[in-house]
């Protein structure tokens, strides 16, 4: 759609403008605040400079130490979580039912998952996979392997993963099958001509045709598993040790537990700066692959 | 009037007039079961963990505590019972249905011009707005859960529906000018031309005519803010003490005052699915869209 | 290269079709002959794609067979027939280059990579598509992008029959032309049978050597464009070819004289043996139907007098029914009474929408 310029439409805009400017750039000041000066309780705050944020990114100190192993930990997290959930989601996209009423009730079933409080989703784990209660690690138990996600660091990651693939992988799954529902029955009827084979097809006509809603969710997925607090929070507390202690979980240990404000500060601003980053690529990609779409079309 | 009403956005596929199912067509037939499995599997998958809270809700603790059983031997509802009856709990429900329901109305009402402005218009710095507000859909809680606290103790809003309401903002509007911006994208402008000829003025163009035409839309960047408003607990935890406190933060820690009442905590673990369950029926096709910020 | 043999073919969407009614196409039994340039016209629903499906191998038929030469092809897939078809929408693999799109049938096939780039260079000469061989097809315009669907089915070398599903829908008029005399070229240069389906009378007649008309799920005439245009098996065929469509007039035959109300129309031959409960009726195009002042002929009053460029088309009402004739050049009416003249040679008479074949009358021979 061809936009008209108009600079009144700014009107429009400043409400929203107005609200989230004041949820985002009054506590943004706060924290920049907080992150140049050190307290020793009582709120007495002493000028601090970059000192935080120069123990912040060097691993060698306590703070950077503990930062860099969080943000290793909530890479490799996500890098796990990627790999599993983007060729899960494709295949149950390429899986899922096409006609009838079976349509709905996977769509309903499916998106059941992301609609469940984050703490609770945490809840539902914590109590499946116990080997008292919980089927999962009674079932697994039974099997003669020794699991137990409280104690044992391995186990808790793949209880943690696990849990994330459950959650999320619908998401996945619904925005391929939104991408595949998008092509017109011609592009099937014209490869059956030419004799593509059923990976052919995959190839040539639907892994292209999904790339822009994979990139979303690719994204998305990065995002909110870089972000991850409630779900390891409320399953792991962040243990066994700090084993599943992720960037979130060691920020509101810094910060609400225990109140080390100009530490948190610091690590929030780069945290935030580190999200921002992506984010930018993110819109970047996006918005010049819309470019090339309406290209394309016109 | 009449004129306005009938110009439809043209909807896209729908190409060929007799194919149907192509798609199942362009699979061998042996496939097909092998479809079915990798499906049946996969909602098998999804169910388990639930059935297992539905399950132990019914539960006596005894039960629980003693015995591995698939299914209740001894159904109760106690727990349901007392989750009715004790206000520490039901009042939970009501405080963060509160919060929900403020920070819907509030996220729409404000996400709507703003959304038909990027959908209409370029303007000074549109392009960075966007990104802008983009960002902030992807900001971490955990960073603005000291602040926040800071901030809504100073202006005395702590420990209020109107604190998480307000704090919730933060990613649901941007949410919501997105999908909204997505719908009204479709609405092709010479309605509003068509209106301003009609002689409409803009808020009676944008409140009778345009609206209606993008409902659908509104109704799924409601249930969006619904949703991530209703499944958020860093950020309401942080800003409720007693009074407003959701029940997400009442089921962590009465469970941990009252040494593990499971059945108790899977019967308040079920019921916080209620809600998402009965909605995502009337949003299923948009689902996709509504995830991917209005860009399916 | 092969002759198309429909045999007593018909389908239907559902799975137990009980009587005509649930038939998206009624019995067919067609030949199309190898070589030839056929189209298959009618309006929207009148079951031509399903046709063209069932001729593809998309879908498979309730009844009947279909033969490719004296080889039964009913229950073969798409990918076993030596189709290729061209759909409304180009479809192009956007992530081919047009080179690769050209060659991907080959590959499939695994036909040699020489003997595949040899090929693909002489469709593309041949479709004039050599300059942009190695662009990405997604880029292209939907002219050049039909092409490339059309070059994918020429460029299998068994290949017996071309398709064309509207091919034409997305194209700019101005191109719409000129993609059509490409098709033309094509068909004349490499021996092949080329089946177009259309809405468009203009394209069908144009393009085809013989038309097929549907209508209703069944095929109502086959023939050339003269055909279809001199002598209409079917008052469909009647209305729907030629703009405005042929007149037609329920009347009352008594030898060789037409009666419509009590206006007496000359026949050129006589109907013996009418049907005596069917719908009679009288045809005859405007073009045959010359308006000329009051006085001779059928008294008619003119409503309106078009003039559509190359002729004059006069909107005339005759007993009440309103009809088309054409307007000769230095015919003036004045005032809204006029006649019309009949050429005796160019009407026809239909019992329930059928052309009735007429005898010769011994008076006139």
């Amino acid at each position: 759609m061809i936009k008209i310029v108009n600079n009144k439409a700014w009107f429009l805009v400043l409400p929203v403008f107005a609200v989230v400017a004041f949820s985002v750039v009054l506590p943004l000041m706060t924290v920049v605040n907080y992150s140049v000066q050190d307290s020793f309780g009582n709120n007495q705050f002493f000028w601090n400079g970059v000192g935080w944020f120069q123990d912040l990114l060097d691993p060698s100190k306590e703070l950077g130490g503990r930062f860099f192993d969080s943000l290793w930990r909530n890479l490799l997290f996500s890098g796990i979580i990627l790999a599993i959930e983007i060729p899960l989601g494709i295949a149950i996209a390429l899986a899922m039912p096409r006609e009838g009423w079976s349509v709905a009730l996977s769509l309903v079933l499916m998106a059941l998952p992301l609609l469940i409080p984050w703490n609770v989703v945490g809840t539902i784990w914590q109590v499946f996979a116990r080997s008292d209660i919980g089927l999962l690690g009674w079932a697994v138990n039974n099997l003669g392997i020794d699991y137990n996600y409280t104690g044992h660091t391995l186990d808790a990651w793949i209880t943690l993963v696990v849990m994330d693939v459950w959650h999320w992988t619908s998401l996945v799954a619904l925005l391929c099958y939104a991408g595949l529902k998008s092509i017109p029955d011609a592009y099937y009827q014209a490869a059956r001509i030419d004799g593509a084979s059923r990976w052919a097809v995959f190839r040539t006509i639907q892994l292209p045709k999904m790339r822009r809603v994979l990139l979303i969710a690719v994204l998305l997925r990065f995002m909110d598993s870089f972000m991850i607090y409630t779900e390891p929070f409320v399953l792991t507390g962040g243990g066994p040790g700090n084993a599943t202690t992720f960037l979130s979980i060691d920020l509101v240990k810094l910060a609400l537990g225990q109140f080390d404000l100009g530490k948190a500060a610091a690590m929030s601003l780069v945290y935030n700066l580190i999200i921002l980053a992506v984010c930018w690529v993110f819109y970047t990609v996006m918005t010049s692959a819309d470019a090339k779409a309406e290209r394309v079309e016109a | 009037m009449s004129d306005v009403v009938a110009i439809r956005p043209a909807l896209p596929g729908n190409v060929s007039d007799a194919g149907q199912g192509a798609f199942n067509r362009a699979l061998a037939p042996s496939r097909v079961n092998g479809r079915t499995l990798v499906m049946a599997l996969y909602l098998l998958f999804l169910m388990l963990p639930i059935y297992w809270l539905i399950n132990m809700s019914l539960k006596t603790n005894t039960e629980i505590s003693t015995t591995m059983t698939l299914w209740p031997r001894d159904i109760t509802f106690e727990h349901y019972r007392k989750i009715f009856t004790d206000a520490s709990w039901y009042g939970g429900y009501i405080n963060s249905l509160t919060y929900v329901v403020i920070n819907t109305v509030l996220s729409i009402s404000l996400a709507l011009p703003a959304a038909y402005a990027f959908s209409r218009y370029r303007f000074l710095g549109d392009k960075h707005l966007f990104f802008w507000l983009l960002s902030n859909r992807m900001a971490p809680p955990a960073v603005f859960a000291l602040p926040f606290f800071n901030l809504y103790s100073a202006i005395g809003l702590f420990d209020t529906p109107w604190a998480v309401a307000l704090a919730h903002c933060l990613f649901n509007v941007p949410l919501a000018v997105w999908i909204l911006e997505g719908f009204m994208s479709g609405v092709p402008r010479e309605i509003d031309e068509t209106a301003a000829i009609d002689g409409y003025s803009f808020p009676r163009f944008f409140i009778r005519i345009f609206m209606p035409l993008i409902a659908s839309g509104i109704g799924v960047a409601a249930f969006f803010c619904f949703m991530f408003s209703w499944v958020e607990l860093l950020l309401a935890r942080t800003l409720t003490s007693v009074n407003a406190k959701p029940i997400a933060a009442t089921m962590t820690r009465t469970v941990s005052a009252a040494g593990m009442d499971w059945g108790l905590l899977a019967a308040a673990g079920v019921l916080t699915i209620v809600p998402g369950a009965l909605v995502i029926w009337f949003v299923r096709n948009y689902i996709a869209k509504g995830f991917a910020l209005g860009r399916v | 290269m092969a002759r198309i043999t429909l045999d007593h073919l018909a389908h239907a969407y559902r799975p137990d079709p009980q009587g005509p009614q649930d038939y998206a196409l009624k019995e067919i039994n067609h030949v199309w002959t190898q070589g030839g340039a056929y189209a298959l016209l009618g309006p929207s629903g009148c079951g031509k794609t399903t046709l063209l499906n069932i001729i593809s191998g998309l879908v498979r038929p309730t009844r009947g067979r279909i033969l490719f030469d004296d080889r039964d092809v009913t229950d073969l897939p798409t990918e076993a027939r030596n189709i290729a078809q061209v759909f409304q929408f180009p479809v192009v693999y956007d992530t081919m280059s047009v080179r690769e799109n050209l060659a991907f049938p080959l590959k499939n096939r695994h036909v040699p990579r020489d003997r595949t780039a040899a090929r693909v260079e002489e469709i593309a000469r041949l479709l004039d598509l050599s300059s942009v061989l190695d662009r990405k097809a997604s880029n292209l315009t939907a002219d050049m992008k039909q092409k490339i669907s059309l070059g994918r089915g020429l460029v299998r070398p068994d290949v017996a029959a071309i398709l064309f599903d509207e091919p034409l829908t997305v194209i700019d008029p101005h191109l719409k032309w000129q993609l059509r005399s490409t098709l033309k070229e094509i068909h004349r240069a490499l021996d092949i049978t080329m089946i177009y389906v259309t809405h468009d009378q203009t394209e069908a007649l144009t393009f085809a050597d013989r038309v097929v008309v549907m209508h209703d799920g069944a095929v109502v005439q086959t023939g050339t464009p003269d055909e279809l245009f001199e002598r209409p098996a079917h008052t469909f065929v009647g209305h729907f070819i030629g703009s405005p469509g042929m007149n037609v007039l329920p009347c009352r035959v008594e030898g060789a004289t037409a009666f419509v109300e009590n206006n007496a129309i000359a026949l050129k031959q006589a109907y013996p043996g009418l049907p005596q409960n069917q719908r009679i009726e009288l045809g005859i195009r405007p073009e045959f139907l010359q308006l000329q002042p009051k006085g001779t002929g059928v008294p008619v009053h003119v409503r309106r007098i078009d003039d559509i460029g190359r002729a004059r088309i006069a909107r005339v009402d005759l007993a009440g029914r309103a009809i088309a004739a054409s307007v000769p050049e230095g015919v003036l009416i004045a005032g809204d009474e006029a006649s019309i003249a009949f050429d005796a040679r160019h009407i026809h008479i239909y019992a329930d929408g059928h052309l009735v074949p007429g005898q010769p009358t011994g008076a006139h021979v």
